[in-house]
């Protein structure tokens, strides 16, 4: 490609990082040193071009070395990937994570977010804007979306960027932990709460998912071996491909990132498809407000996504799956890429798997804060080196997904089913649960509970079980609402308690189960401030791409803020309450993809269940 | 024409679709989309990102319909028609979405030079301004900070107001008139000029057509074709001939003449659509459906004219 | 698969260029022959960068390569060729060893190149000046349609071989019959029963003599015999090789009328200068195009003053020698010329308007088109296969103008995407992307100068000298200069240029210029700034943040 870049030259620190992923440059064309067969040669075409998929990578490694990416460091990433500097730009800046303005190299994210507001983030902002200013690049710190770490919340993450850079979650947060961090450096901090922390149900009996989380070293193939580990492996070995989706048919696995999708019917599809290669992608995109379950099977059990997801690979005939995490997972990232190591190592990834002849590879490829990126389309175009911007359905991604073929995207915990299928069968399987919603399930329960954490139960508890082995809320306090699902999800009254969380019972009460968020909200709790953070939300996360979205998540909370703002003129209340309704219908008849759709829904429940906001009478 | 020629593409008679639109039944060849099926059932659908050029984007979602068995509408500029499918282009729920994006674009956008938006604000009742004041001009919307904004307390409407950029002789970019409808850059990237000058920057509401760091365009990879001039929708960018004389009050499209000519300057024969007002050449355009270059020129088709004006009455120059 | 050779289609022709990047996207591979890295080059998997002027003897590495692969088409040989022992003949000696050495490109690629462009379904090569600006220029083309005829690569959809037409109406000059021995429709002038056509219709004797090209004309200049002179749209003190030497000839003429739509550098030696309209805006016609597309050009502007449409001015000239044409519209003229070229007959004007053009031959109105040209060689019967391609066995022959120990290095020229030509219609817009006149020199050798980007060089041929700033392009290695011939007027690249004309062709070789160069403290009166836009007026520019 004829690309023109401007003068900008990386400084040494950037090309180093940047060569350290992509080995260094071949020959003056791309970046690297120009020699005699420069004069007489050069490759630019195809191959060159192919690339472009590690673009986000590329761009971590300067985001991590240096805390920012300077105009010398886009045009280097240009060069290595024959990837135009304003697309690379692009993509730059449509990541939180990444700056394109210069900025300290240790910056502490704050969390600001729904659990975190419960559990008081204000306070922490409060102190921190008394002892470092206002929240900023510049100053230090920023406020942060949530991190996933709900169950110690407030939540924040320091990050030191450097060779290596350091980050490291931070959880329950104070003020001086954060100034610490900021002045002397994460690996100033104390260590970070082990995984287990977040399983309250830890070492119990009876456990499926979570069986292993606290009770083996998860750095450990060994441990894993011993606690049954590949034993799925093994068992979807003994059959032909066709065999391992029908079981998974018959498990009826439901998608549990959201969308609630059969899983079987979505293998079997893609499976069927003859375009050639197919792809397998792990939505380990955690992001949506209030959830972290996923990252407590990462951080205490990555052996249990990487056996899964070969097994889902060997059923769809997929031999590359990509792992998309989302970037604030710095202790997940660092455990799968072990136990991704680790597999290769013991011949349980690569070529010819346990001698069946058969390949499969996996590779990660980190987030950099987006939400947006969670969507199902999205995460492909990030996977590819573009901007997060969920692409238009049909086609869907079973025809055309990742680089355009046919590809399986499934949630980690809705993978993680796939061994015990394996080794139960999918009929014994599918008498866990309800009818309608088969095997456990995982909730993230947070908020103004006593034991906030992820809890496993078959499918069919009520929410009122779920808060209480949570222990309920503090003494004192009375619950005001409960969130499901998410800030795409929906509040539910206090008296509504026993609504059975199950598929069919969510829908049966016009709720979600969502992502399996479960948000307490006790009688402290300022529930229009949580809308308006909700609103913020997905203003800040809406990746702009449709008119509905972009500008109606704008007009939301522009409306929200009038109405705290004039909480006593009941005329301009309803009018503003009249925008939010006409707003919120057309996000969700006409916007793109699920976020703009549901960026309505918390809003909307808050006002017509809660009676949060009510329109003067 | 579809002519077989041998060792050429198998040419295949066209299967015909049927599907009803507003209660009667419309065909159309296979691959169509649903609007392509709506305007030869005589149905006016508003569009803004929809170009006959470019792969459709459906980031304006004027042109949504509502499709019987679909949950949400549907963009009928890209969706494929299907045999059997029930289609409704102007129930209340596609009213009340039309009339929501146009609202949002109005009150967000400057949309004076888009083309029949007046009509289209009386048709859908838009009322953009009870979103509030619309926010003056700010000079920040170059910064990229995703994931964050400033929000305060609802007083003022956020829009795209911000200062015109003129940084050369041939064109203009007026973001506070952009949509955001990614045509410059699809034009501009691997549809048509794969030059790659432009793209969007930023997230959500805060994103923005720029070139790397904000580069002015002479110092970006920016040929200066103009097929991103040629695709605007709404006036965001224009040439710059056109930008002075609506500036002077002397643009007047009703004394301007179009004539379709060939280029002078290389053996491909681009055709250039001539506007001449008062004998004096205003803007070049190409013809969108012409095979030679479908809409696009390089920048001495697009801005090459000039010489022919220089000349003094003698012909001389 | 596209082979681009001798071609900058990116720059110089940008919009062919979108038709091959949708084809490169579908997965098309690319190579671009060229000695430097263009920018049509940047696109290409690979860019063989050979020496100048060294394109037969590739040719011929590349042909052997794919006869010892044994990848010809036999069948398409066997069946629409002649003289393809010869060819094998002449191809032996060129080893890839051989070849390499003699192009410099290294042997591993011209292997590729043969190994892709043999096995490719279909596969088309481009060219441009670099292949026929040369003193062999002929040769060269014929080198590569070698290729085409060994490979089959010729005559199908999707493969042939493509001239990319440096002038709008080039294609069409040739069409209308402004070539010395055609008359319009391709018809020879020695062919009595085409002659006979034209006078029937004119009502006049035609001599069966051939006229002369244009460097048979220049020759004629300096031998005396051609001593009046009608320039129509040329500009050849300023776009011919070695200009001091066009300038001194047209000096010597006793009369020179020159028609143009400006006062060129060329009207200044004319003792008449007619105004003509400007024919693609100011005056309605044809044009055709280098896929032999004829479309309508159409006045859209009044000419200014008392330039006049070049009908007119012919007519007008007809009627003070004596001659009552009568006054026709540009549709007459080309019904006129449908009644007597078969190949344009099927074109009326109303055809040409509604199908946005049409690629002749199109002899019937019911069509159809013609995409491509020769597929008659396909055809299974001998009868209607007609003539046989013959294959051609030239001589590689380095440029004249050798590199020695004086001029060691070898400048070559050509045009850039903003600018066109001469420079006096494209010098008419202030492009921001215009770098001016320039020479481009590679890093190595403005290293070797120890001169650093706009300082200012003065560089000498045999013929001449000039000054120009220096511009820094990697594409290009130590040894290999480039100037763009755009700026006349400032940097007059032609004094330069070696008047070494392909015997058949009548082109120049400005390819090939031997050259040296020196580092100076001279500054030209012009002074201008190296790069456009660092000059640019910015002061009535708002910032763009």
């Amino acid at each position: 490609m004829d690309l023109k870049f401007s003068n900008a030259e990386p400084f040494a620190d950037e090309r180093d990082a940047v060569d350290r992923l992509l080995g260094a440059g071949d020959g003056g064309w791309h970046g690297g040193q120009r020699d005699e067969e420069d004069h007489r040669r050069a490759h630019s075409g195809h191959a060159a071009r192919s690339q472009r998929h590690l673009v986000m990578e590329a761009l971590h490694a300067v985001n991590d070395r240096v805390g920012w990416i300077s105009p010398g460091a886009l045009n280097y990433i240009g060069r290595r990937l024959s990837v135009a500097p304003a697309d690379v730009y692009s993509v730059a800046t449509f990541y939180a994570l990444f700056s394109t303005n210069v900025r300290p190299k240790r910056i502490v994210h704050v969390c600001t977010d729904i659990a975190c507001m419960a559990r008081g983030s204000k306070e922490i902002c409060a102190g921190l804007e008394k002892q470092l200013g206002p929240a900023s690049a510049t100053n230090g710190w920023k406020h942060s979306p949530c991190l996933g770490v709900c169950e110690r919340a407030p939540a924040a993450m320091a990050v030191e960027a450097g060779d290596p850079p350091h980050e490291h979650l931070i959880g329950p947060a104070t003020v001086d932990e954060i100034v610490l961090a900021l002045n002397e450096g994460p690996a100033a901090l104390a260590a970070e709460a082990p995984p287990v922390m977040a399983v309250p149900q830890a070492g119990q009996e009876g456990l499926m998912l979570l069986k292993r989380v606290g009770q083996v070293d998860p750095e450990s193939i060994d441990d894993y071996l011993t606690t049954n580990g590949y034993a799925g492996l093994r068992r979807a070995f003994d059959m032909s491909p066709g065999e391992v989706i029908s079981e998974v048919k018959e498990s009826r696995l439901m998608g549990r990132g959201g969308a609630a999708f059969p899983a079987g019917v979505k293998w079997e599809s893609t499976a069927k498809q003859p375009a050639t290669p197919r792809y397998l992608v792990c939505n380990a995109d955690e992001s949506e407000p209030g959830t972290f379950k996923d990252r407590a099977i990462l951080e205490g059990d990555p052996f249990a996504l990487i056996e899964s997801m070969t097994i889902a690979g060997y059923g769809i005939g997929a031999e590359r799956g990509y792992i998309y995490l989302r970037g604030e997972y710095p202790r997940a990232y660092r455990m799968l890429r072990n136990a991704i190591e680790k597999a290769r190592e013991r011949g349980f990834l690569g070529a010819d798997i346990l001698g069946k002849g058969w390949s499969f590879e996996l590779e990660i490829r980190r987030g950099a804060g987006a939400y947006i990126c969670g969507e199902e389309t999205a995460i492909f175009n990030s996977i590819e080196g573009y901007r997060g911007e969920p692409r238009s359905k049909p086609p869907f991604p079973f025809e055309a997904g990742l680089f355009g073929k046919p590809t399986v995207v499934n949630n980690v915990e809705t993978l993680c089913n796939v061994p015990l299928i394996m080794q139960m069968g999918g009929a014994e399987y599918a008498r866990i649960g309800t009818e309608g919603s088969t095997g456990p399930k995982l909730f993230c329960v947070s908020g103004n509970l006593v034991l906030p954490g992820v809890y496993e139960v078959p499918f069919g508890a009520t929410l009122g079980d779920i808060l209480k082995l949570a222990g309920g809320v503090p003494e004192g306090r009375k619950l005001q609402a409960v969130l499901l699902g998410g800030a795409a999800g929906g509040f539910v009254r206090a008296d509504e308690l026993d609504i059975p969380l199950t598929f069919e019972g969510a829908r049966a009460n016009n709720t979600t189960l969502g992502s399996g968020v479960v948000l307490a909200f006790d009688d402290t709790v300022d529930l229009p401030g949580i809308l308006l953070r909700i609103a913020r939300f997905f203003r800040d996360e809406s990746c702009g791409q449709c008119v509905p979205c972009r500008v109606g998540t704008v007009r939301q909370e522009e409306a929200l803020l009038r109405i705290a703002h004039n909480r006593h003129d009941a005329a301009s209340k309803g009018r503003d309450v009249g925008i939010l309704r006409d707003v919120g219908l057309a996000m969700k008849d006409s916007s793109i993809c699920g976020l703009g759709q549901a960026a309505w829904n918390a809003v909307e429940s808050a006002i017509d269940r809660l009676g949060v906001l009510r329109e003067s009478r | 024409m579809n002519i077989h020629y041998p060792g050429g593409p198998a040419v295949t008679p066209v299967k015909q679709i049927t599907i009803v639109i507003d209660g009667e039944e419309v065909s159309v060849p296979e691959g169509s989309t649903i609007l392509t099926a709506c305007n030869a059932a005589g149905k006016d659908i508003p569009t803004l990102c929809y170009g006959d050029t470019l792969t459709p984007k459906n980031a304006c979602r004027v042109c949504m319909v509502e499709l019987k068995g679909s949950r949400v509408l549907v963009p009928s500029c890209s969706r494929k028609v299907q045999p059997d499918m029930v289609v409704m282009t102007d129930t209340d729920r596609v009213r009340h979405s039309r009339r929501l994006v146009l609202e949002l674009l109005d009150s967000s956008v400057d949309l004076s030079t888009t083309p029949r938006i007046p009509e289209w604000k009386e048709r859908y009742n838009v009322d953009s301004d009870r979103y509030g004041k619309r926010a003056s001009e700010s000079l920040t919307r170059d910064v990229h900070d995703p994931g964050e904004h400033h929000a305060g307390n609802g007083d003022v409407a956020a829009t795209m107001c911000q200062p015109i950029k003129i940084d050369n002789d041939l064109y203009v970019r007026d973001y506070s008139k952009c949509i955001l409808c990614y045509k410059c850059v699809d034009a501009c990237g691997t549809q048509w000029q794969n030059s790659f000058a432009i793209q969007i920057a930023g997230r959500g509401f805060d994103s923005q057509i720029s070139t790397e760091f904000a580069a002015e365009l002479p110092e970006s990879a920016c040929v200066f074709c103009g097929n991103c001039v040629e695709v605007c929708p709404t006036g965001a960018l224009s040439f710059k001939s056109e930008h002075d004389m609506r500036v002077a009050g002397t643009w007047d499209e009703s004394q301007q003449t179009e004539t379709t000519t060939v280029c002078t300057y290389c053996g491909v024969g681009c055709n250039l659509n001539l506007h001449v007002q008062d004998n004096q050449i205003v803007k070049v355009t190409s013809p969108h459906d012409h095979s030679v270059g479908h809409g696009n020129l390089c920048i001495k088709g697009r801005f090459g004219f000039q010489h022919v004006q220089n000349r003094k009455e003698d012909g001389g120059s | 698969m596209l082979v681009f050779w001798g071609s900058n289609a990116r720059e110089a022709h940008p919009i062919f260029f979108h038709h091959a990047l949708k084809a490169i996207h579908k997965g098309a591979k690319v190579y671009a022959v060229d000695p430097r890295r263009s920018k049509t080059a940047e696109w290409a998997d690979s860019w063989l960068g050979l020496d100048v002027g060294t394109d037969v003897a590739l040719a011929y590495g590349i042909g052997r390569e794919i006869i010892h692969a044994g990848l010809t088409n036999k069948e398409f040989i066997a069946n629409a060729t002649s003289g393809f022992d010869d060819y094998i003949k002449k191809c032996e000696p060129w080893t890839l060893e051989v070849t390499s050495r003699e192009t410099g490109v290294p042997a591993e690629l011209i292997r590729q190149l043969a190994h892709d462009y043999a096995k490719a379904e279909r596969a088309q090569i481009c060219w441009t000046l670099g292949i026929t600006e040369h003193h062999n220029g002929t040769d060269n083309v014929r080198s590569l349609c070698n290729l085409a005829l060994l490979t089959g690569h010729v005559g199908r959809w999707g493969s042939g071989l493509v001239p990319l037409r440096g002038q709008n109406n080039v294609q069409g000059g040739g069409d209308m019959g402004a070539i010395p021995k055609n008359l319009p429709g391709f018809q020879d002038v020695g062919n009595a029963e085409h002659r006979a056509k034209f006078e029937r219709l004119w009502n006049v004797t035609m001599p069966p003599k051939y006229g002369m090209t244009l460097s048979e004309m220049m020759h004629a200049m300096d031998e005396g015999h051609l001593t009046n002179l009608y320039i129509i749209g040329e500009n050849p003190v300023q776009s011919d090789a070695d200009s001091a030497a066009v300038g001194k000839r047209l000096e010597n003429l006793d009369h020179i009328v020159v028609q143009d739509i400006f006062l060129t550098k060329t009207a200044t030696y004319a003792d008449v200068v007619l105004p003509s309209a400007a024919a693609w805006c100011e005056s309605d016609g044809t044009f055709t195009n280098s896929e032999r597309r004829i479309q309508l050009v159409r006045k859209a502007l009044e000419p200014p003053g008392s330039a006049k449409d070049d009908i007119e001015i012919m007519r007008l000239i007809a009627e003070r020698l004596g001659r009552g044409w009568p006054k026709q519209t540009a549709e007459q003229v080309w019904d006129e010329l449908r009644a007597v070229s078969p190949k344009h007959y099927g074109m009326t004007y109303q055809l040409l308007k509604e199908r946005g053009g049409l690629q002749w031959p199109f002899p019937d109105e019911n069509g159809p088109e013609s995409p491509f040209l020769h597929g008659r060689l396909w055809e299974k019967d001998p009868a209607k296969r007609g003539q046989l391609a013959p294959f051609g066995t030239p001589e590689h022959s380095l440029p004249v103008d050798k590199l020695d120990d004086e001029f060691p290095l070898r400048l070559t020229t050509g045009r850039r995407l903003t600018d066109y030509n001469t420079g006096v219609q494209s010098g008419g817009f202030n492009s921001p992307i215009r770098f001016g006149a320039c020479v481009d020199l590679s890093p190595e050798d403005m290293a070797q100068l120890d001169v650093n980007e706009g300082e200012w060089v003065r560089i000498s041929s045999r013929r001449g000298s000039v000054l120009a700033p220096v511009r820094k392009e990697p594409g290009l290695r130590p040894g290999l200069l480039f100037m763009a011939c755009n700026f006349p007027d400032e940097v007059d690249v032609n004094a330069l240029t070696i008047e070494a004309n392909d015997p058949i062709s009548g082109t120049a070789e400005f390819k090939a210029t031997a050259v040296k160069i020196e580092k100076t403290n001279e500054v030209p009166t012009w002074e201008r700034n190296l790069f456009a836009k660092l000059d640019r007026e910015k002061q009535d520019l708002v910032p763009a943040k």
